[in-house]
């Protein structure tokens, strides 16, 4: 049976990779007794996978993996069980059991939301909900994504599913390709932003949070974000 | 949510920033509202070598069950952060509380190895604690030093308050009540230190004076005060079945050396191998019951979640209930799903069948350690293993479907000719034919693989070869390649790989192994020019040591090279670790004379570790 577990991430986990992770999930599962499957073979390994992963220093609300376990106990109990066994700063918030034939948790993500704001003495003035939508509003964002190997530019609008800047809390909400193939990091955005603006951006002054990891339930076309927990029902 | 001393800033521009956190299952967290000692823990290494050592993991579960104290644990920052904590003047600070070392009553350092020294002084000085003991105040911490390098604390006594000799388990009790009665008395740090210094196992260097004769050797090391004993014996845990033992060890976020539960069978070991100092300091050889390891096996396991369970001891071998515990494991193991490691084994039915249950065969290669490439020069260092037995290991392993092994060897060892280098070539040969002999054509996967390394011997205190000379470095060169040369005149020389250690490296470990109080000022000089992480290859500055040995007036072959003579005083002699000179001089005679010494559970040889009346010592040995 396959279960798909959301948790939260916060406080000093933030600056626990993505790897560092799921060691420590294998070894809280073994902890709180879960009767998870294991694959076959010589050296038996848990059945888990994570849906995508969350960059060093990034805070969630919205992070998932799926399990495969022999066994159910109840939602509630898995839960505690889990949570009985979390370190300060990781929560497991719900579980969901999968339909045999779902996609896995990473093949599934599409989108992510997140908020970001700023470190106190790090907010620009310059940024009001205005700017920002005239920001998103333009017909093309060009950027350069540089990777170890090569630059290329490319507009990254296609991929940007929501924009907007709440005035009254200071906060950006975005909404963004998370797939495999078409990850946008949050930080890029805002970079894009800040050259629109003709500012100079210190990223060290932000602070993002994934607030939500979407699956897409449309097409390719007619784009339907849902939250990869949604695939999923109660038990 | 905990407070962190770094900021998100900082935290991010750093390699690795979850060595920094604390915050790991299992670690302790106290309110400091009841809590008479703070205790700060270092391995004076990276975060990732420290946590898997299992010595601070046995005395932070210890100080953490005392109701008064909180243990904290503390390690180097790794270059990158050295350099911003520096520049930003951020005070060094322990992972559960995330407060200033510099504020705790205790900071304790387990010293491993001598290539940590300045790594000590980082410590210090990130902290803003006074470098030298002698200018310290209540203001800061009591400094104190264990492990096996606090067997020759002399090199590095100026920075140490105290030094505690032997198994931590026994004396940090009365110490932390004698430290808290002076406090509560309003005692002199002084005093505090001198009254510490008359507890079993505790060395307080300032209360000590050494004179020197004109050739430098010692002319005496003597209390400065009537009421300092003259001599410090080291201290034992006598049942190591009924003491302290963490049923709950830290488990770290980020992936370490030791990334299992390590469970610890016995401490000392039977063998009396003439170059090795854990054989010697750690007598005599006690056992845990095996009832007590299958009870921790399983609470450690269930408590960490950890996928891997290892053994540890120094010969895993030559523990009396090994075929049951090993049994109990692979049950229990293939239950949860659990690998087991062993390490330290012999090669021999026993050993292969129980790796060919517990490990993947396709992956692994058995191990070892003749040490020496001739049967006289075994006999020398007294390494009970023989080429016979060597030969039927790796041909009954080959027949079990292994391809690869490694084989470690020492260069440099008292008396070794060429005639011996040789050996170390045909040795090698011998496995790589034994091999062809055994696994007919159609049944080899490739090639046999052979990985024969040598490291360069290190004469260390309180074991027979402390009166040995060491090599140069050019000799150690020499040595190298002549096995290189040796080796590639083998028939399958295609099949045996060679590697061997840094030369410059061990020139200096010599050093501060067998070096004197005038060695301080030399590692404070060399510290102040930069050298940190000596023991890490790409930060090890040879030419800085060199240049401030030479600024300082210190010959570095008077504690490397130099031939000692019998009656010679060694900086170490004050310490009483249970072996007697005597024996160790009756040992190296033995040496010279190509003589094996009976092993413990064959024969008492009157080391002197008898009289500590546990372990080996008391067993019957009728029934090996």
């Amino acid at each position: 049976m396959k279960l798909r577990v959301k948790f939260s991430k916060h406080g000093v986990l933030r600056f626990i990779g993505h790897l560092d992770v799921m060691r420590y999930f294998q070894k809280a599962i073994r902890r709180a007794g879960i009767d998870i499957a294991y694959s076959a073979g010589f050296s038996p390994h848990q059945v888990m996978s994570f849906a995508a992963p969350l960059g060093v220093g990034l805070e969630s609300n919205g992070e998932y993996m799926d399990i495969e376990v022999n066994s159910l106990t109840s939602a509630s109990e898995f839960v505690d069980t889990l949570n009985a066994q979390m370190a300060d700063g990781i929560r497991i918030l719900e579980v969901r059991l999968l339909l045999d034939n779902a996609g896995n948790a990473m093949a599934s993500v599409a989108a992510a939301r997140y908020t970001i704001t700023f470190r106190e003495g790090c907010r620009p003035c310059f940024l009001t909900g205005s700017v920002v939508d005239d920001f998103y509003s333009q017909e093309s964002i060009m950027v350069t994504k540089k990777t170890k190997k090569s630059e290329s530019t490319f507009d990254m609008k296609p991929y940007i599913y929501a924009c907007s800047y709440d005035d009254k809390n200071d906060r950006l909400d975005l909404t963004v390709d998370a797939s495999s193939a078409g990850n946008i990091k949050p930080a890029l955005v805002v970079s894009a932003l800040f050259d629109y603006s003709h500012q100079a951006l210190d990223e060290s002054g932000l602070m993002i949070t994934r607030e939500e990891t979407y699956t897409n339930t449309g097409t390719a076309k007619e784009v339907r974000l849902e939250p990869l927990g949604s695939v999923g029902s109660d038990y | 949510m905990r407070n962190l001393a770094l900021s998100d800033e900082i935290l991010l521009s750093v390699e690795k920033p979850a060595r920094y956190i604390g915050n790991e299952v299992n670690s302790v967290m106290k309110d400091k509202g009841g809590i008479a000692v703070r205790f700060a823990m270092c391995f004076p290494d990276v975060y990732e070598i420290g946590m898997s050592h299992l010595g601070i993991q046995i005395l932070y579960d210890m100080f953490n069950r005392f109701g008064d104290t909180w243990c904290e644990r503390v390690y180097s920052p790794w270059p990158d952060l050295d350099a911003v904590m520096r520049d930003k003047e951020i005070p060094l600070f322990a992972l559960e509380s995330q407060d200033p070392i510099k504020d705790f009553d205790f900071l304790g350092i387990t010293i491993q190895y001598e290539m940590c020294y300045t790594n000590i002084l980082q410590i210090l000085d990130l902290s803003q604690i006074p470098l030298l003991a002698a200018e310290r105040t209540w203001e800061h911490p009591i400094v104190i030093g264990g492990g096996p390098c606090s067997y020759n604390p002399e090199p590095i006594a100026d920075f140490f308050d105290i030094f505690y000799i032997g198994e931590g388990e026994t004396q940090y009790r009365p110490l932390l009540d004698l430290y808290k009665k002076c406090r509560a008395d309003n005692a002199s740090r002084e005093d505090f230190l001198a009254e510490a210094a008359k507890l079993l196992g505790i060395y307080v260097p300032r209360f000590y004076e050494v004179r020197y004769h004109e050739d430098g050797t010692i002319q005496s090391f003597a209390p400065t005060r009537p009421d300092i004993p003259e001599k410090v014996t080291k201290e034992i845990v006598t049942d190591l079945s009924d003491t302290y033992y963490p049923e709950k060890p830290v488990v770290p976020f980020i992936k370490c050396t030791q990334d299992r539960v390590v469970l610890e069978i016995q401490r000392g070991c039977i063998r009396g191998c003439r170059f090795c100092q854990a054989g010697q300091l750690y007598r005599p050889v006690r056992e845990r019951s095996v009832e007590m390891l299958k009870e921790y096996a399983v609470k450690m396991l269930d408590n960490t979640g950890y996928d891997e369970i290892s053994l540890s001891s120094l010969s895993s071998s030559d523990y009396s209930g090994l075929e049951e515990l090993v049994t109990f494991l692979i049950d229990k193991c293939r239950e949860k799903k659990v690998n087991i490691s062993l390490p330290s084994l012999r090669i021999d039915a026993f050993s292969l069948d129980v790796m060919e249950k517990v490990q993947d065969v396709r992956k692994s290669s058995l191990t070892f350690a003749p040490e020496a490439g001739s049967q006289r020069l075994r006999n020398v260092i007294n390494k009970g293993l023989t080429e016979e037995v060597i030969l039927k290991g790796a041909t009954l392993a080959f027949e079990g479907g292994w391809n690869r092994v490694k084989l470690y060897f020492m260069l440099g060892l008292p008396t070794e000719t060429e005639e011996d280098i040789q050996g170390i070539a045909e040795l090698s040969n011998k496995i790589a034919v034994a091999f062809y002999e055994t696994v007919p054509k159609e049944k080899r996967n490739g090639k046999v693989q052979i990985v024969a390394s040598t490291s360069f011997f290190i004469p260390k205190p309180f074991t027979p070869f402390q009166w040995a000379p060491q090599c140069t470095k050019e000799q150690f060169l020499e040595r190298a390649y002549m096995t290189r040369k040796a080796i590639s005149q083998q028939l399958n020389q295609k099949s045996i790989k060679y590697n061997w250690h840094e030369a410059d490296a061990s020139v200096m470990e010599g050093i501060l192994a067998r070096g004197d109080r005038r060695l301080c000022q030399p590692i404070l000089k060399a510290y102040q020019k930069g050298c940190i992480f000596d023991a890490w290859g790409e930060y090890y500055r040879h030419d800085i040591w060199m240049e401030t040995f030479a600024e300082c007036g210190i010959d570095p072959g008077f504690y490397t090279t130099r031939e000692r003579s019998l009656d010679e005083i060694f900086p170490w002699d004050f310490i009483d670790c249970g072996v007697s000179k005597e024996f160790l001089k009756r040992e190296w005679q033995r040496a010279l004379d190509e003589q094996v010494t009976p092993n413990c559970q064959q024969q008492c040889s009157a080391c002197g570790a008898a009289r500590f009346n546990c372990g080996i010592c008391v067993t019957d040995r009728s029934d090996p």
